[in-house]
């Protein structure tokens, strides 16, 4: 089974898109679980509504919507391109940003329940030791949460490699550019004769699917390990 | 001096409690479970806060509410070792000892890493991780650690109520050892008086959310407000004693209580001039109103009635003077009346050398 260029360029770029999309995500990712479960403030409870909406909206709303702010004449994406000369809209960074959009809830899931199961005991003896907020989230929280992280990571991945919806509404489907392999895919079987890739494109996605489980679940393993969990 | 008056309510519960201790030595917080001692001690360190309070070491003071005042815990240099150990499972043993130290920043150290193994015998878990420990090698762990971020106060909150019996064994003598070895003020939480009467050189009774009773152990332990927690078979003075002299051919040790008083204990391998600290068992003291002749009791003290207090139905607590050493006695109604016991009055206790309990107890 060989693979054409393109197929190979929809592969690579897939990786970068989704990649890019956990790198950037993740930080804040983690904020906002710290603040859905540490925080007391007003609005805790809409802020944890406003996370989980791409998860109960259809991803082309999603697209719709980032089109409407971050297009070449809404709001952001005119200030951006005005400011930095940014442009989000049909471009791969565009792709990236529509692929967190919609993984950003399922990462934040993971994280917090990771942060729940982190026990404030140990937090607490660290203060005691001598360590202060940030010192105490950098050297006992954070690695607590790790395996909750790379649990997060990896979902938000492999949602970023399949989305569909949200990419082709915000940044459409150009080769090269934002033709992911689920774009490729769509656009084989749109293609007359192209079944024959759509196979051998469907085939990559599961083999990359199997190996980022088994890869997670080796992570996880070996940090639960660590921690003296299994 | 280590001044503590604190005052929080959470839910039906409620503490007020106030009280003074001097810096050198082991102070017990003994009670009941739920009578406040874990929240008393979460008060000391800061990881709670109270409603209003003062608490100060050594000069310093750590809180006042009536000031405005409140150091953080990671700012108030009070060690704690919590009942569940909380060593942090991510990190090596070695790197759980080295947390607080690497925290210290200038501070001159009271003990060294290498002190701390050493004291603790530590040295074959420094590469393992928490989880593959024993309850009382993480004990240990948490008791080094503690150390080792240089405080001016240690807080132990039961450290050995989820360890059994065996496990104790593995702590207790390094805590002794540690009590000796450092003039570092500890604040020892237990509900087990055998373990205070190992360690503690002061101590406080708390008893739902308020202080009722505190001093010297010695002088505590003549108070009915610990009676009524150790209850009447564990009730009894405690008393410091020195070594005069050993006899192995009888197995008793003589030692010398208050200014002239003498016990015959069963403690053998007990060098001359040692301390040693002596049980004597509210119920186990005989009384009689002259010196006794033809009784297999080793011990016969004259001494004078303080004071006599009923307790309970038939029982009176009688307090005696034995030369500078206090002791108590459960005695009957009837027999108080039969040999006409007042306050003032003279007496001879005797006390069976096989139900005195000692222990050496070497002062810092």
């Amino acid at each position: 089974m060989a693979f054409t260029a393109a197929e190979i360029d929809a592969l690579r770029l897939s990786f970068g898109v989704a990649a890019r999309s956990v790198l950037f995500s993740l930080p804040f990712a983690t904020w906002i679980a710290w603040l859905l479960v540490r925080g007391r403030f007003r609005g805790r409870f809409a802020l944890d509504a406003f996370v989980h909406l791409p998860l109960v909206l259809p991803p082309v709303v999603i697209g719709y919507l980032l089109l409407v702010l971050f297009g070449r004449r809404g709001p952001i994406g005119s200030w951006l391109y005005g400011s930095f000369g940014i442009q989000l809209a049909f471009t791969t960074a565009g792709a990236a940003l529509a692929t967190a959009v919609v993984s950003f809830p399922l990462m934040v899931r993971a994280i917090r329940l990771s942060l729940e199961a982190v026990d404030r005991g140990l937090e607490d003896a660290a203060r005691t030791l001598g360590a202060g907020p940030m010192d105490r989230f950098l050297s006992i929280t954070l690695p607590l949460m790790l395996p909750g992280i790379l649990a997060g990571a990896v979902t938000a991945f492999a949602a970023s490699l399949g989305e569909f919806g949200a990419v082709i509404t915000f940044v459409s489907n150009i080769p090269g550019e934002t033709r992911t392999l689920p774009l490729a895919l769509y656009t084989a079987i749109q293609s007359p004769g192209g079944d024959a890739a759509a196979a051998r494109i469907a085939a990559l996605s599961l083999a990359l699917g199997f190996t980022g489980l088994a890869v997670s679940e080796w992570l996880a393993r070996r940090m639960r390990r660590a921690l003296g969990q299994a | 001096m280590i001044h503590v008056d604190v005052a929080m309510r959470r839910g039906d519960f409620s503490l007020d409690a106030r009280f003074e201790t001097p810096e050198a030595g082991v102070v017990a917080l003994f009670g009941r479970s739920g009578c406040g001692k874990t929240t008393l001690v979460n008060l000391i360190s800061g990881l709670l806060r109270p409603e209003r309070g003062r608490i100060d070491i050594g000069g310093e003071t750590l809180l006042d509410t009536a000031s405005g005042r409140s150091l953080a815990p990671e700012r108030r240099r009070v060690g704690y070792v919590f009942q569940d150990a909380r060593l942090f499972p991510h990190l090596t043993v070695a790197e759980n000892l080295a947390f607080g130290l690497r925290r210290v920043r200038g501070r001159p150290h009271i003990i060294e890493y290498d002190d701390v193994v050493a004291l603790l015998a530590l040295a074959p878990l420094v590469d393992r991780r928490p989880h593959s420990l024993s309850g009382g090698e993480r004990q240990r762990v948490g008791l080094g650690r503690a150390l080792l971020a240089q405080p001016r106060l240690l807080l132990l909150d039961e450290p050995l109520a989820s360890l059994d019996v065996a496990r104790r064994e593995e702590v207790l003598p390094y805590l002794e050892a540690l009590r000796l070895r450092l003039a570092l003020p500890m604040i020892y939480v237990s509900h087990a008086f055998d373990e205070v009467l190992r360690l503690a050189t002061h101590l406080v009774v708390l008893e739902a959310g308020r202080v009722v009773a505190q001093g010297s152990l010695t002088d505590v332990s003549l108070d009915p407000a610990l009676t009524a927690i150790v209850g009447p078979a564990a009730a009894g003075a405690v008393l410091d004693a020195q070594v005069l002299e050993g006899d192995a051919a009888t197995g008793l040790t003589r030692v010398r209580v208050g200014r002239s008083g003498e016990l015959r204990l069963r403690a053998p391998n007990l060098p001359s001039g040692s301390q040693v600290r002596v049980q004597v068992l509210a119920r186990d003291v005989i009384l009689s109103d002259r010196a006794p002749v033809g009784l297999s009791v080793r011990n016969a003290l004259r001494g004078h009635i303080v004071s006599i207090d009923p307790h309970g139905d038939e029982a009176c607590r009688t307090l005696i003077d034995l030369d500078g050493a206090r002791i108590v006695a459960h005695v009957t109604r009837d027999a108080v009346s039969a040999l006409q016991l007042r306050p003032g009055g003279e007496v001879w206790t005797l006390m069976k050398a096989v139900s005195l309990r000692s222990h050496a107890f070497p002062h810092a």
